[in-house]
Parts: C-alpha cells; sequence; structure tokens
C-alpha cells in the first residue's frame, strides 16, 4: 500500500533514451588501507548492450570484482573510496543517483550471482522465503503470489520438484542446485542485466556445464546484458561475444572472443593463452608469464605489465601505454599492439 | 619382480556415519573409497581425475597412511603400507611424500620456510645432519625456484605460487621416491599455475619421481599424466594411458567429463559434440547398486541396475567398467 514516490529528489541525470545499457567509463577505485593507498581500479571503461555477454577476464587482484561490485553499488566503502569515472546505465549516472534509485535498479535492473552460494545464500531462512522476501518487498506482492512466483522461478531453473524444494533450507541443496537458486533469485525482479562474478568455480565440471547453457538459455530468452566475471579461458570461449582482459586495474586488452583466440592483441593476452594446458594438445613444457602480478600498493611505472613482458622496451617503463584501436570494437593497452598483431 | 613401486589391490574406506549426542550410533557408511586397484610403475606420473566426493583425496590419505583403511592391501616396493608400524612406517614416510592443495593453510603461520622445510631432517636426521642443514634448505629452496636467501621469512609473506613451492621444496626435502600431489595447483592462478606444472614435470626428470597426482582439471591432467585414473564415486570406471583416455574413452562418464570440459577456443564453439549429463552426483552414503554411474548415464539398462560392472578390458585395449563400453571420441 505504498505510494511509490515520483523520482524527482535525486541529482543525478535522468536515462537517455538509446543510451547503451550499462557504460562503465574511466573508473577508477581505491582502496585506502593500513600499508597505504592500493590503486585498484585505474580508468575501467567497457560497455554492455542488451543480449550481449561480455566476459572480464583477469587472475585474481586484476580488479575485474571490484569492478562489478562497483556497478552494484555494493563496495565497502571504506576502504573503498572512488575516485573517479561514471558508471551509466541507460545514459543515467549511477554513482550519482539518490540511495533510494541505486535500491531501485539494484535487483530490477542489473542483478548479480556470486561464485560461493552457500555462503550468499542466508543460511537460516527457506530458499523460498529469500526469493519470495524481495518480491513481497519490492513489488508489494502478496504472500500466498510471492510463493507461487517463487515456485515458478525455481522451475525455470530446472529445480526438480520445486513445490517442495522452496520449502527446504540452502544447506539441504547441492552445490549446483544452490547456484540454480541463487540465478532464480536474481531473476526474481526481472533484471535487465546479470552480473555472474565467477558462477561456477566452484562447481565440478560436469555440473559447471549445466549452470553454463542454462546461463546461456536464460540470457536469450530474456534479452539480458551478462557480464561474466571469471579466470577461466575456456568458459570464455564458449559463452562471451566480447571479451576485456584485466591486469593490475586496467583493461588491457578488449575485443570480440574469436579474434582475441585468434590474434591476442596484447602480450599478457598471449602468455594467458599460451600458459594454459590443453585438453586436445599434450604438449610438452607450457610456456610461462615469467615473475608474479604486481602489488597494487606499489603498481609499476609505464605499463604495469612491463616487469613480466616479453617484450618490453624503454618505452614501456616510463609511458603508461594509451588504448591502441586496432579494429572496431578492438582495443589494446600495449605501445606494440599493432606490431603484434600484425607481426609474426 | 616388477617395476611396480606402489601396487593397490581392492582397497576400501569406509568412513562411519553416527548420530546422537551421548550414545553414537552407527547409521551408515559412506563409501569413499570402495574397492579401487591400481599400480604405480617406476618413474611414471599416474593422474586421478574425478568430481568432488568421488574419494580421490580419502585414496591419497590412505596411500600416505594419515587414514587407516577399512578393507585391500597396498605394497610399496613389495612392503605392506598398511600393516606398517614404528619404525618402518617412518622410513616410508622418508619415501612417498604429499603436496596438498592449500598452500594457504597447509604450512605453518608461526615457522618460517627454513623451519617448514627443514622440519622433515628433525624427524629422520640420518638424511642431513645437524650442521648441513640450513645448508639442504637453501638448496631446496633453489631447487624449487625460491631465493635461498627468503630462508627466514614466513608463509604469509610469499604468494600463492610461492606457497605452493615451499611445500613442493618440504615435500622433496627427504628425498622421496614418490609423491602424491593432492591438487597441487587447483588454487593458483593460470600463469602461476604453468609454473608449478612446469617445476613438477622437471622435478620428476631430475630426481626421477614417480608422481600420483591428482586433480579434477583434465587438462592439467593429461598434460602431466603417463597414465590415467578416472574415478566416479569411490570406484574406478576408467584406466589407460594417457593417449587412451583422452583419444578413445570407452565409459560413459569419462565421455561426458571430457566434453564437459570447456575448450579455449571459440572456433570449436559449434562443432563439439556435448554430452550434458543430468543432475548431481548421488550420495556415497547410499550409491546405486549395479553400476554407480547408472542414474546419470544414458545407456542404463536393466543390466546395470543388477550388475555391477567389472573394471576389464573390452574394447580399445584398455579396462573400462561399464557393460556397454565402447570407444567415442569426444576431444576436438
Amino acid at each position: 500500500m505504498t505510494t511509490t514516490q515520483s523520482e524527482v529528489d535525486f541529482e543525478g541525470t535522468a536515462p537517455v533514451p538509446g543510451a547503451p545499457l550499462l557504460e562503465v567509463d574511466n573508473l577508477f577505485v581505491e582502496f585506502r588501507t593500513r600499508d597505504g593507498v592500493a590503486k585498484v581500479l585505474n580508468g575501467v571503461s567497457y560497455r554492455v548492450e542488451p543480449g550481449e555477454t561480455l566476459a572480464v577476464l583477469g587472475e585474481s587482484g586484476s580488479g575485474k570484482s571490484v569492478t562489478a561490485q562497483t556497478v552494484m553499488g555494493i563496495l565497502d566503502m571504506p576502504p573503498g573510496v572512488i575516485t573517479g569515472g561514471e558508471i551509466r546505465f541507460h545514459g543515467e549516472n549511477l554513482l550519482k543517483a539518490s540511495p533510494k534509485r541505486r535500491r531501485e535498479v539494484r535487483g530490477s535492473g542489473i542483478a548479480m550471482i556470486f561464485q560461493d552460494a552457500l555462503s550468499a545464500l542466508n543460511p537460516v531462512f527457506t530458499v523460498g522465503f529469500q526469493i519470495e522476501e524481495q518480491l513481497r518487498l519490492r513489488k508489494g506482492m502478496s504472500r500466498r503470489d510471492a510463493r507461487k512466483r517463487a515456485v515458478e522461478l525455481l522451475e525455470q531453473v530446472k529445480i526438480p520438484n520445486a513445490k517442495g524444494r522452496v520449502r527446504q533450507y540452502p544447506h539441504e541443496f547441492s552445490g549446483g542446485m544452490r547456484q540454480r537458486a541463487m540465478i532464480a533469485m536474481s531473476l526474481a525482479l526481472d533484471p535487465e542485466m546479470l552480473i555472474a562474478d565467477e558462477p561456477t568455480t566452484a562447481l565440478d565440471v560436469t555440473v559447471q556445464a549445466q549452470i553454463m547453457d542454462l546461463l546461456k538459455d536464460i540470457q536469450v530468452e530474456r534479452n539480458m546484458g551478462l557480464i561474466l566475471i571469471t579466470h577461466d579461458l575456456g568458459v570464455v570461449a564458449e559463452v562471451a561475444d566480447r571479451i576485456a582482459v584485466m591486469y593490475a586495474g586496467r583493461i588491457v586488452e578488449q575485443s570480440h572472443a574469436r579474434d582475441l583466440y585468434r590474434k591476442p592483441g596484447h602480450p599478457y593476452t598471449q602468455g594467458l593463452l599460451d600458459s594454459l594446458p590443453r585438453l586436445d594438445l599434450k604438449g610438452t613444457e607450457l610456456t610461462t608469464i615469467k615473475g608474479l602480478p604486481p602489488s597494487l600498493l606499489n603498481i609499476p611505472k609505464g605499463c604495469p605489465f612491463n616487469p613480466r613482458c616479453p617484450r618490453v622496451q624503454d618505452i614501456c617503463k616510463t609511458e603508461v601505454p594509451p588504448q591502441h584501436r586496432l579494429a572496431p570494437g578492438r582495443l589494446s593497452a600495449c605501445h606494440f599492439a599493432e606490431e603484434l598483431i600484425s607481426g609474426d | 619382480m616388477t617395476d611396480n613401486i606402489i601396487e593397490v589391490r581392492d582397497l576400501v574406506k569406509h568412513f562411519p556415519v553416527r548420530v546422537g549426542v551421548l550414545f553414537k550410533r552407527t547409521v551408515g557408511h559412506v563409501r569413499a573409497v570402495d574397492g579401487v586397484s591400481f599400480d604405480l610403475k617406476r618413474g611414471e606420473t599416474l593422474g586421478v581425475v574425478g568430481e568432488s566426493g568421488c574419494g580421490k583425496s580419502t585414496l591419497a590419505q590412505v596411500l600416505m597412511r594419515l587414514e587407516p583403511p577399512t578393507s585391500g592391501t597396498a605394497t610399496f616396493e613389495g612392503r605392506d603400507i598398511l600393516k606398517m608400524k614404528g619404525g618402518e612406517l617412518r622410513k616410508l614416510r622418508r619415501d612417498i611424500q604429499i603436496v596438498l592443495q592449500d598452500p594457504y593453510t597447509s604450512l605453518n603461520p608461526r615457522m618460517t620456510v627454513g623451519d617448514i622445510i627443514g622440519e622433515p631432517f628433525e624427524i629422520h636426521p640420518e638424511v642431513a645432519p645437524k650442521a648441513s642443514r640450513a645448508k639442504k634448505v637453501r638448496e631446496l629452496l633453489d631447487v624449487v625456484g625460491l631465493n635461498p636467501e627468503h630462508i627466514n621469512r614466513y608463509p604469509h609473506q610469499f604468494s600463492g605460487g610461492q606457497r605452493q613451492r615451499i611445500g613442493i621444496a618440504r615435500a622433496l626435502a627427504l628425498r622421496p621416491k614418490v609423491i602424491v600431489c593432492d591438487e597441487p595447483v587447483s588454487a593458483l592462478d593460470v600463469s602461476i599455475q604453468a609454473q608449478v606444472m612446469n617445476l613438477l614435470g622437471d622435478l620428476q626428470t631430475e630426481f626421477g619421481l614417480s608422481y600420483v597426482f591428482i586433480a579434477h582439471d583434465l587438462s592439467v591432467v593429461r598434460h602431466l599424466s603417463d597414465r590415467v585414473a578416472v574415478m566416479y564415486l569411490g570406484k574406478m570406471v576408467e584406466v589407460g594411458t594417457e593417449e587412451e583416455i583422452y583419444e578413445h574413452p570407452t565409459h560413459p562418464y569419462t565421455q561426458a567429463l571430457l566434453s564437459a570440459v570447456p575448450v579455449p577456443d571459440p572456433e570449436l564453439r559449434d562443432h563439439r559434440q556435448v554430452i550434458r549429463l543430468e543432475g548431481d552426483v548421488p550420495s556415497p552414503v547410499d550409491p546405486p547398486s549395479g553400476c554407480r554411474f547408472r542414474t546419470r548415464c544414458w545407456k542404463a539398462q536393466d543390466i546395470c541396475a543388477t550388475e555391477e560392472p567389472k573394471l576389464v578390458t573390452r574394447v580399445a585395449n584398455h579396462p573400462s567398467a561399464c557393460h556397454f563400453a565402447e570407444e567415442k571420441s569426444v576431444v576436438p
């Protein structure tokens, strides 16, 4: 029975017709810790259109999850501080939006699922209750309608015996089932955009395949934008339309999936692909990337990848490489990107 | 008599499930490992793959004598591992060592790296006299690619990959003949994982080690293994050389497992044969009768529910525990 307030009292810009679904523009985030300032994101930009899958690929500490948390507005602040950039959802800058407006977008505009479903679900409430909660609070549904909708959602994510399952607690679900339940929960408010943060990392390979198929089906059915955050180059190859590779808080390469695997446009991407053991090829020695990823408290001068890069030159140690446009929709932050693509 | 360094026959490990607070009753058993037989040849790597709960880690722990088995035998160079006691068991520990999965919890945070790697020498002083211990530890650090000057650092000062190297150095300290690797690279990032895998390969050549390499990642296992055993719910369902398992799999579970692995090549996206299994792995407390895989198998017939298929060679020159074993290539 609540009267919805008209959207007048926030200072942000209004949605712009024709704008991309989601645009992250030159985003900077720092973590102010006891040990110093960790520069976690250093100018991250990407965009996602409806029905498109963007894979954000990177190793631990590359900033892929922090970007997603900032987009969702669930970044821990402190220690996190957003020091620059914009996040535009239908052209509306979410970073300037009122907390109330952000709450509206969260769930019904952009929803998120997490890696570890067991700790993302509340152990003391039934799975049904956790799905119904948002329906009742946000859509004002009655208990009975919400329960009916929760069962439908569980059926959509192919949980057998959804009517009985809706009454169970998360610990009564297997790992794959929990991930399905979390997907059902994220779909409750019909989001236009879903962020999946390592959705299958904790799962066995046969279950992982089931969950990826399910995500793909749901995305096509609803024409949702999907951001898939992962470190698994195999999963990315199977589902992504476009890929953004992150390293030390920057996107070092952005490309259509096929182009990136055919001819990587950044030495880091090349290194990642080479260091991967292949199921279909028995190699002798894996080519590795020497050294370790840098500490974010102390990112190397110039190109952050320069201490590990096999092609390093003097310029790499002094100048941060700009984004080179290699082809439409293809960017690489390497001074020698053109040579990499054309040469060899 | 043979060049088998480890022989395992019908190994069984059941964990009792107990309920009650004061008077505990046993209500069932988790059949973690349920009749497993295999040989490990000198100098080879035997890969063991399977999904979580299939018993591969329990197998490692029984081999290490960290858990007593329920029944079965396991011999190391002809001597029964499972009957050893006291001094003899201590001697066995020099020959079989383990590298654990999680480099964050398997190293004592209060000990320096030098103490961690040097501890085996405390228990086996005959390997290295006290005076030469620090030198030995430095050598080991060097062998695994760490800076020997970091001997006095603590585990938290190292990254995940470096910690795994510390774990490997500790396992190498006593110059073992066999190292059981229980998911040694699954907690590491791709670029670091490749470094550690190369290290394991190099050490094998250098010291003539035999590995039991346990992992859930089929690509990793293929890269390092000479022979591969596939486990499902406490049983081995298929054993063969790396090529037999990956190029000519005959058990439906192996085929499904291989086809579920994402291949990092978008060109193959639409050309791959995909076998999708329904549902989850059944509980090892109450495994299905007959063939354990039958509840998820697309080939299941009546015989599968009544008669357990033996792990014998039916087709393609390697053993497979399926009544309807049939070669099918699923890797692109």
